[in-house]
């Protein structure tokens, strides 16, 4: 087991939705994964999102949208975790507001347990990117008599996980 | 002092019969899932130790860290208050909102802010509060107080909840379903966030080094409520602030797992305040400036404001107390709560004070209240021990419920009765003690003194006028059968019988240790357990020492405790010096020995004893593993029900008797259910008679039907005897030849 599966397995224990693919397949992969409207802060990787998502709008219609598209900084293989920094390009309020939730994870940046994701954190901070969120699977309660997802954060969570190119 | 017990015991089945139904299987639920994310996860133990320690270094270092937070914080951006009280916390946030001219205020859960009493505070000074964790949501509009302190409704049922929002907002469908009204709270309360003028959160972890900190949750409203005003403020207690985000680890792998079974939340923020994301004005039609997503740093939003609010309220004195310092180690997490098979039955607002509840609130309520609000509830906490086990910073939270009941006890009125009961009590407690804590914290005496007039003591104890006195006057629930005390004594049949087991035969030497319930009462299985030992060749010594001092303890009687433990260690150190075990029959007296006696005794004299001491059928097992037959052992009937003492259980003592019972033969079930409600003295008293009936019903529905039931502890069997009818027998008394 690589840390990839280890880390496909977790999203798969919590209802995470997830593609495979490439970099130069990434916007067509995109295009497919979102829901219209759908909105998007620009990418960490080298590739731009499909003309299908906004990265220009106003406040409603962030919260009118049905996708979010945002960078993963890390993924958490142990927990199935994104983690989302919170940028001025806006990945916080992106990854939050709409219904669907759809994270670009770069591969190379799963890290096997949640200590090496503090690590990583604890290094982040130090080099003045102080504000991220460990984000695992799709908001919830069971506040209201009995289990429910999709409260204040979004109820659908898909993960897009870049791979490299073998071909 | 009846009446009092009586509107006790009114009040506790008031809530046994209304919230307690509700929020019981909830919180067993969340407590199983505890243990399986607890064994689902290797570094379980060893992430307890680290977190243990880190909160440790940070309490100690407080001052420090507190100035390196202040001056990291302004460097950020962000303002930081130190609030000396609530009054002082909350005048500060009034004033902030009054100063932004702040209409509205959005809120996620905060068990600091309920302490503060800061709604209240809020709806004063005018400003609109609403609470945006779905549970707060629930008990903001229903006025109440929260019944944990993790899930605040948990004591509400879906109907419940329902029909207060569909009378509150009368909706033109009426909600019903838990999704209907989990869509309902996120639209109107969405809409509260993004008008809000100021978002209030707690945190569960600050961070001096660089002025982070963390906030653990589900829902997402605590990242809507930071990130969406403009204006973010966190309050919270001055005893969250660790050291640097490197120390965040162990905090991230424990939190989620001890309180609510999770391997992780789903939101776990670390922020930096104030943060670089945009904030977002709804009632614009402007496009939101996005700032660069990859730029080298996250610099502060312009339009942001932070002030971070450290509340004292107590908590300076707290960290100068020796006894209870380590409350400020909790977490609040609730994995207290979800073990007490007492809070499992009534729920917070029975096992809980002013703000807090569960096991721990003791410590946090006298600390931040007073001693009047802890007394509400201490006598709840029947040192059972399970939370031990759960706490994942390793509070001895048994402990600081002995310390607070000691106090108590210390401070009471002087009784009238007190001449009643003094013949009894040569104990080194004040007068003006409650006679029930004198009488049953001296135990040893009335067993010594029941059993040398045995049985005449017996049926005068049973008679109908003497139940009543001793309910009136020393609050013993008539309902309860007393323990019948045997006219000769363990001690007393071995001195007659003597050794079986010649010294140059003997594979080992032991003490059996005559604790007070198998020496005066239970002597049966004492004799067993001196039979089952010499069939495996060892030699037994059975001497006159005192009882263990967990009587006296349990009542908060700390100093004859303490007695007690001088005395039994000098009656037993030269046997151990001698080369002797010291086999222990009571798991209650055996957890003295390896617990509570390392604070009672000099350390040394605590790590001999305890090093020396094995639990009965531990002792057994250790000899069948080390060549012992179980053919020299009776036989045990084929199919056994066993319920092992709660303390037994925080000893990882369960799994021995298993064994045994299995080698000897018998197919073994076991209970899982935290304690059976007894708890020594606990199911005795008037006051909690019917909780702790309520509680051992859970273990009587597992066992129903089970030809053969077997315990380990006194309280226990007698529980047990209770509620199944018939005896129930040490698991010692199956194996004994």
């Amino acid at each position: 087991m690589t840390v990839t599966d280890d880390f496909l397995d977790a999203l798969d224990d919590l209802d995470v939705s997830h593609d495979r693919t490439t970099l130069a397949d990434l916007p067509a992969t995109l295009a497919d994964a979102v829901t219209d409207p759908a909105v998007g802060v620009p990418l960490h990787v080298d590739a731009s999102l499909p003309g299908s998502v906004a990265t220009t709008f106003t406040p409603s219609e962030l919260q009118d949208a049905a996708t979010g598209v945002t960078p993963a900084r890390l993924g958490i293989a142990e927990y199935g975790s994104v983690v989302i920094r919170s940028s001025a390009g806006g990945d916080e309020p992106l990854s939050l507001y709409p219904e669907r939730h759809v994270a670009v994870l770069d591969a190379a940046d799963v890290v096997a347990t949640g200590r090496d994701a503090v690590d990583w954190l604890a290094s982040e901070v130090a080099a003045g990117r102080g504000s991220h969120v460990l984000a695992t699977g799709a908001s919830a309660t069971a506040d209201m008599g009995g289990l429910v997802e999709g409260v204040h954060g979004p109820n659908e969570v898909h993960v897009v996980l870049v791979e490299a190119d073998t071909e | 002092m009846s009446s009092e017990r009586k509107q006790k015991a009114a009040q506790l089945r008031h809530l046994l019969e209304t919230e307690g139904p509700l929020i019981g299987p909830k919180v067993s639920s969340k407590n199983r899932d505890r243990y399986a994310a607890a064994e689902r996860f290797d570094a379980w133990d060893s992430t307890r130790d680290e977190a243990r320690a880190i909160k440790e270094a940070a309490i100690a270092d407080l001052p420090e860290l507190l100035e390196q937070l202040r001056e990291s914080v302004e460097a950020n951006g962000g303002t930081v208050y130190v609030a000396d009280d609530a009054a002082d916390a909350n005048r500060y946030v009034t004033e902030l909102c009054d100063e932004q001219g702040a209409e509205t205020l959005v809120k996620s859960k905060s068990m600091t802010t309920e302490e503060l009493e800061l709604n209240d505070a809020l709806a004063a000074a005018g400003v609109d509060t609403y609470e945006t964790d779905l549970g707060e949501f629930v008990i903001q509009l229903a006025e109440e107080s929260p019944s944990h302190i993790v899930g605040p409704a948990l004591h509400k049922s879906r109907e419940e909840i329902a029909d207060l929002l569909n009378a509150t907002f009368e909706p033109d469908e009426p909600l019903e379903t838990a999704e209907e009204m989990t869509r309902f709270a996120r639209d109107y309360l969405g809409e509260r966030i993004r008008e809000a003028d100021v978002g209030v959160t707690g945190a569960n972890f600050v961070f001096a080094e660089s002025g982070s900190m963390a906030l653990v949750t589900n829902e997402g409203n605590a990242r809507k409520c930071a990130v969406t005003p403009d204006t973010h403020v966190a309050v919270t207690g001055i005893e969250k602030i660790l050291p640097s985000v490197d120390d965040f680890g162990p905090f991230v792998d424990l939190i989620s797992k001890a309180a609510t079974g999770q391997d992780i939340s789903r939101y776990v923020s670390l922020f930096t305040p104030p943060v670089a994301s945009p904030t977002l004005d709804f009632e614009s039609d402007e496009p939101i400036e996005f700032g660069e997503a990859t730029a080298e740093r996250d610099d502060p939003d312009d339009d942001r404001a932070f002030h971070l609010v450290l509340v004292d309220n107590g908590r300076t004195e707290l960290r100068e107390d020796d006894q209870l310092r380590e409350t400020l180690y909790c977490i609040r997490c609730g994995a207290c709560s979800n073990s007490c098979a007492n809070f499992q039955a009534v729920g917070g607002h029975g096992f809980g004070g002013e703000t807090y509840s569960g096991g721990i609130a003791t410590g946090w309520e006298a600390g931040v209240h007073g001693m009047d609000s802890a007394a509400e509830f201490n006598d709840l906490c029947t040192g059972c021990s399970r939370c031990v086990d759960a706490c994942p910073v390793k509070i001895d939270i048994p402990w600081i419920n002995t310390v607070v009941r000691d106090r108590l006890n210390r401070d009471a009125d002087p009784d009238t009765f007190d001449h009643l009961v003094d013949g009894l009590s040569p104990d080194e407690e004040p007068s003006g003690l409650a006679l029930d804590k004198r009488l049953f914290g001296n135990f040893e005496r009335l067993a010594k003194l029941g059993s040398a007039t045995a049985p005449v003591s017996n049926w005068l104890a049973d008679a109908g006028p003497a139940r009543a006195a001793m309910e009136r006057v020393l609050g013993v629930d008539r309902r309860r059968d007393l323990p019948r005390f045997r006219r000769e004594t363990l001690v007393d049949w071995f001195d007659d019988r003597g050794p079986r087991v010649a010294a140059d035969d003997a594979s080992r030497e032991a003490v059996l240790y005559p604790d007070a319930y198998t020496n005066y009462v239970l002597v049966d299985r004492g004799k067993a357990a001196v039979r089952a030992l010499e069939a495996l060749d060892v030699r037994v010594h059975v001497p006159r020492v005192r009882s263990s001092g967990r009587a006296p303890l349990s009542q908060g009687m700390i100093s004859t405790a303490e007695d007690h433990a001088h005395h039994v260690y000098a009656g037993l150190a030269e046997h151990i010096d001698a080369g002797r075990d010291v086999v222990v029959v009571e798991p209650s007296a055996l957890a003295m020995f390896e617990r509570e006696y390392e604070r009672l005794l000099a350390p040394e004299s605590a790590d001999r004893l305890a090093d020396a001491s094995y639990e009965v059928m531990e002792y057994v097992y250790g000899l069948l593993e080390n060549g012992g037959s179980p053919d020299a052992l009776g036989s045990p009937p084929e199919a056994v029900a066993y319920h092992s003492h709660c303390q037994g259980r925080t000893l990882d003592l369960e799994p021995y008797t298993v064994a045994v019972l299995e080698a000897c033969g018998a197919t073994v079930r076991t209970s899982d259910v935290e304690c059976c409600g007894m708890a020594g003295s606990f199911g005795y008293k008037e006051s909690y008679y019917e909780l702790s009936m309520d509680v051992g019903e859970e273990l009587a529905d597992q066992f129903a039907g089970e030809p053969v039931v077997a315990a380990s502890g006194t309280s226990c069997q007698e529980q047990l005897d209770a509620l199944l009818g018939g005896e129930v027998p040490h698991a010692v008394e199956l194996i004994a030849p």
